[in-house]
């Protein structure tokens, strides 16, 4: 079975063709979500893009966290479903309560476009479990003005505990020091998943880094990690 | 104030006037002056520059569109892609973040107007020096806190629009401290069959206005429209510097672009200088139709809007397209579904007229086409008494290694990441080569065809010679593509100068068209449109003649371009082309002596044309490792470069028979530098000799140092050090 991705389209999402194109170059079907629908039958996963939602009107994300469509993503990841939000896709998904804490602007107060490194923390995980291991230092862009992850101490005891820390920025021997944090994120914090860890939240692009003729290939272990899970869920 | 001061306050002459009078056969009214005065202003009529562009070279095999419509358009593969250039220099000076902001999307929607989606951005700008630790002033700051918001407002538009900022160019320089550019570039794609053209075909079709409303932003942002006297009583005047909206742009890319996708209109034309006066006027002149707008239709921002306000409003974010009456409902209903805010306005006409009305009253009624059929001058020029041509003998050097690292860390060469790691050069998945290493290199949508592009201007070379200064651009851009395997076919262009009016001026202008005309007809890159912005000029002082040439190449399938790093040790390193004494306007001149003096570097077409063809087919053959082009900073930088890109070392020995330091930095055209195996040397010196083009050995890839023979050793980290730290250092 070939898995089906629903890419959401808000007005000002930018990265929704990038989504579509990465996934299609892995062998998924896609479909585009316009963001005032909320029919999300047949999907497998869902992956809420990168880009300026409602022109980041008010606060990032926090408009298109009430949008119709983000009333159907809420029950589509409460039931176990995949949901992936990158870059404003992470910001849509604190604002919607799905994952915690909140995305500030990046120390330095500059919009920051380039490779990262970040290092893989948990590989229990549907987005992580495919030719990954723990500790894996991926290579994938960033692109915002605004990802300089912030959380409560209690929320990230909470994650820690439940070992829902994602990635971390690092620098090229995997360690997360700080001049590899190229935001301000508390504990270098890159990408989180939610309890069940089938929502996941982070600001670099791996859909940027899937084709090698425009970025490296170091995306593609998460985007197909996501396929592969899906894959094998069917095949159950 | 009566009729006479009116139009005079306005920007007209009184030949104008009378001109205007003759037209419409009586005395036009206050709405009327005003759409003659932005559409006979410089900025949209070209009066000035129309009767020395119409012989530049336009046509070539790839040439689909050339100039007088929204872009040019070349045919790359089967696809169309549109290109143009845009200059928002005074606004940015004003107002740098909104300025620079609104300048990026009044090029997209010209792009999107010819039916073309945006691909990639590129800026070339200009500034006055950066502060430095010797020479704090206030001059020095204003320029870093343009410099800074001109930066802020290209990230913050382009990034939200989501067309991504892949290359350009920003230099400094005191001449542009009164007067900064900032010159755009939007480069787009569409199908063959899907390109669009301005006009207003078919009398009964609907006239619809998307996008943002009209307010009473950019009011005679061309001319002068917003004198003081004007508008007795009024309580306010906004600015004449417009605000940028990029969510409201990004809907009006998409919701355009999905109209034209759908079939729903038959032309379109977005709203630039000149506002609803210009649209109207011009879709509907070149249908050879009429148009009646009805103004009370247009959706305003505010009550109490005159009708000359409306009409030539700079408001941001809005286009004009025209939809057969069957399917305006398709049309609006796209729109709505799109979040795009739409509305039927008038309708095109068989009368050849401009007709508005208002409050059921005619307010305009003009022939269509007088509009934009202003004025022609033939300004007088003459060149100015005294140029600096003569030889230029720098002062001898103490320490050569402190020189290249003192070019390498200057703010003209030294790595400009702090300005473009602000902008999104990734989205859309087509950047294959983004900013900060030579050409950048597109994969277009939806195919394989890949394209360079680049942008250059050298207003030092302009200031001593504007022909040779042109020619030197035109060339610049040329090698540039060259270097990364691309062949060069078409350019445009923007040329930026002081107030034409001063003969010596419009001198510089007339020699620098002729100048990049013949360049671009010696290259073969025909031009496919431009734009000129005068009155560059902050009182008696002309900015440096500074015409930005953008240039398009096409790289063929399988092609490889070389890294703009050394790759391996053990490679030869090879320089192509001659190096002469040439340090003539050099940015060794300007940052270590602080000068400028002549001559420029000899130009020879015939050789730049026949290097470009030796390192394309070398190139193309696999052969070529690495290449830099060599212009400023001369071979130094060239060699710098290639060992901090490819974080390896060199060793190399100057030419016999030049001084070694002039060899190092001069700057004569025509050259690369390249890096390949050793074995494919003999293949590149018979293919190079069968052309007349030199090959000089300079040595080896090898160590971590860069090694120039008897000169200087210097460790690789040291030249990256002082290349990508010279700029964050002036800035923060």
């Amino acid at each position: 079975m070939t898995p089906t991705i629903g890419v959401v389209v808000f007005p000002g999402s930018n990265c929704d063709r990038d989504a579509d194109y990465s996934f299609d170059y892995l062998g998924a079907e896609t479909r585009f979500i316009w963001h005032l629908e909320t029919d999300l039958d047949g999907l497998d996963a869902v992956v809420l893009p990168g880009g300026f939602s409602y022109g980041d009107y008010l606060r990032t994300g926090a408009m298109a966290a009430y949008s119709p469509v983000m009333q159907s993503v809420k029950d589509f990841a409460a039931d176990g479903k995949l949901v992936i939000g990158i870059c404003n896709g992470f910001q849509i998904l604190c604002e919607a309560g799905l994952l915690p804490g909140a995305l500030r602007r990046n120390r330095g107060l500059r919009f920051r476009c380039l490779p990262v490194r970040i290092r893989v923390e948990n590989t229990e995980s549907q987005f992580t479990s495919n030719s990954m291991w723990p500790g894996q230092v991926l290579t994938i862009p960033i692109a915002h003005f605004d990802g300089n992850y912030y959380c409560t101490d209690e929320d990230l005891e909470e994650m820690l505990a439940g070992r829902r820390i994602a990635f971390r920025y690092c620098d090229v021997h995997g360690e997360p020091a700080d001049e590899a944090n190229p935001n301000g994120s508390i504990w270098n914090i890159a990408g989180i998943f939610n309890e069940g860890r089938n929502v996941l939240g982070m600001m670099p692009h791996p859909e940027r880094a899937v084709d090698p003729v425009v970025g490296g290939t170091d995306g593609r272990l998460i985007l197909s990690s996501m396929l592969t899970s899906l894959v094998g869920s069917e095949t159950e | 104030m009566t009729e006479e001061d009116l139009h005079r306050s306005l920007g007209l002459t009184d030949e104008e006037y009378d001109k205007i009078v003759g037209i419409l056969g009586r005395e036009p009214n206050h709405a009327e002056l005003a759409m003659y005065s932005v559409m006979w202003s410089e900025h949209c009529s070209y009066k000035s520059s129309r009767v020395h562009l119409k012989d530049l070279p336009t046509e070539g095999p790839h040439v689909l569109i050339g100039p007088g419509e929204g872009a040019g358009v070349i045919q790359v593969g089967n696809q169309a892609v549109a290109m143009r250039i845009e200059s928002h220099n005074h606004p940015s000076f004003v107002e740098p973040v909104q300025g620079a902001a609104t300048g990026i999307g009044g090029v997209v929607r010209d792009v999107v107007s010819m039916g073309a989606r945006p691909i990639a951005l590129l800026d070339s700008l200009r500034f006055g020096a950066l502060p430095t630790d010797t020479q704090e002033d206030h001059t020095a700051e204003r320029n870093r806190f343009l410099t800074a918001g001109v930066v802020a407002g290209i990230s913050s538009y382009g990034n939200c629009i989501g067309v991504p900022t892949v290359g350009g160019e920003t230099k400094f320089e005191a001449t542009y401290a009164g007067n900064p550019l900032v010159n755009v570039m939007c480069i787009g794609v569409a199908e063959l069959d899907g390109i669009k053209l301005a006009r207003a075909p078919g009398p009964g079709n609907a006239v619809l206005l998307l996008g943002s409303t009209t307010g009473r932003d950019g009011i005679g942002g061309v001319s002068v429209l917003a004198s003081a006297a004007f508008d007795e009583g009024a309580a306010t005047k906004r600015p004449s510097v417009q605000v940028g909206d990029p969510f409201m742009e990004k809907l009006l890319i998409e919701g355009s672009l999905s109209l034209i996708e759908k079939d729903l209109v038959v032309g379109i034309q977005d709203l630039g200088g000149a506002g609803l006066c210009c649209a109207t006027s011009e879709s509907a002149a070149k249908a050879g139709t009429g148009m009646l707008i009805d103004l009370d239709r247009v959706p305003l921002r505010e009550t109490g809007i005159e009708p000359f306000e409306i009409l030539t409003s700079e408001s941001q974010e809005r286009m004009l397209v025209v939809v057969e009456p069957t399917k305006v409902k398709a049309a609006l209903d796209e729109c709505e579904r799109l979040g795009l805010r739409a509305a039927q306005i008038g309708e095109v006409t068989g009368t050849g007229r401009l007709v508005c009305t208002m409050g059921g009253q005619v307010v305009a009624d003009v022939p269509a086409d007088s509009l934009g059929d202003g004025p022609l001058y033939h300004r007088p020029f003459s060149p100015p008494a005294a140029v600096k041509m003569r030889q230029f003998e720098p002062a001898p050097v103490e320490s050569p290694r402190e020189a290249l690292l003192k070019l390498l860390g200057s703010a003209n060469i030294a790595s400009k990441r702090w300005i473009w790691e602000q902008f999104d050069h990734q989205v859309m998945l087509g950047t294959v080569a983004g900013p900060g290493a030579g050409a950048a290199i597109l994969r277009l949508p939806g195919s394989s065809s890949r394209i360079a592009v680049t942008v250059d201007a050298n207003g030092r070379f302009g200031q001593l010679d504007p022909r040779m200064g042109a020619q030197h651009s035109v060339a610049e851009a040329y090698r540039n593509l060259c270097a990364v395997g691309a062949e060069p076919v078409a350019v445009t262009n923007c040329m930026n100068f002081g107030n034409p009016e001063i003969p010596e001026v419009m001198w510089q202008f007339v020699e620098a068209v002729k100048g990049m005309g013949h360049a671009c007809e010696a290259l073969d890159t025909p031009i496919t449109g431009g734009n000129v912005s005068f009155y560059n000029q902050t009182l008696d002082e002309a900015i440096y003649p500074t015409p930005a040439i953008g240039m398009i190449g096409i790289l063929p399938d399988n092609v490889l371009p070389p890294s703009p790093g050394f790759v391996k040790e053990g490679d030869a390193i090879v320089l192509l082309g001659e190096t002469r004494d040439e340090l003539g306007a050099s940015e060794y001149q300007r940052t270590i002596e602080g000068r400028l003096e002549g001559p420029l570097p000899a130009l020879d077409l015939v050789k730049e044309s026949a290097t470009g063809w030796v390192i394309r087919e070398m190139i193309s053959r696999g052969q070529i490792l690495s290449a830099q082009d060599c212009s400023e900073g001369g071979i130094g930088v060239a060699l710098a470069e290639l060992c901090i890109h490819g974080h390896i070392g060199a060793e190399v020995a100057p030419e016999p028979g030049l001084d070694p330091m002039r060899w190092l930095f001069s700057e004569s055209a025509s050259r690369i530098v390249v890096a390949l195996g050793k074995d494919d040397v003999p293949e590149l010196r018979s293919l190079a000799a069968n052309l007349g083009t030199t090959v000089v050995d300079l040595g080896y890839v090898m160590g971590r140092s860069l090694v120039v023979e008897g000169l200087f050793e210097i460790n690789v980290a040291t030249l990256k050090d002082a290349y990508e730290g010279g700029f964050p250092e002036l800035m923060d």
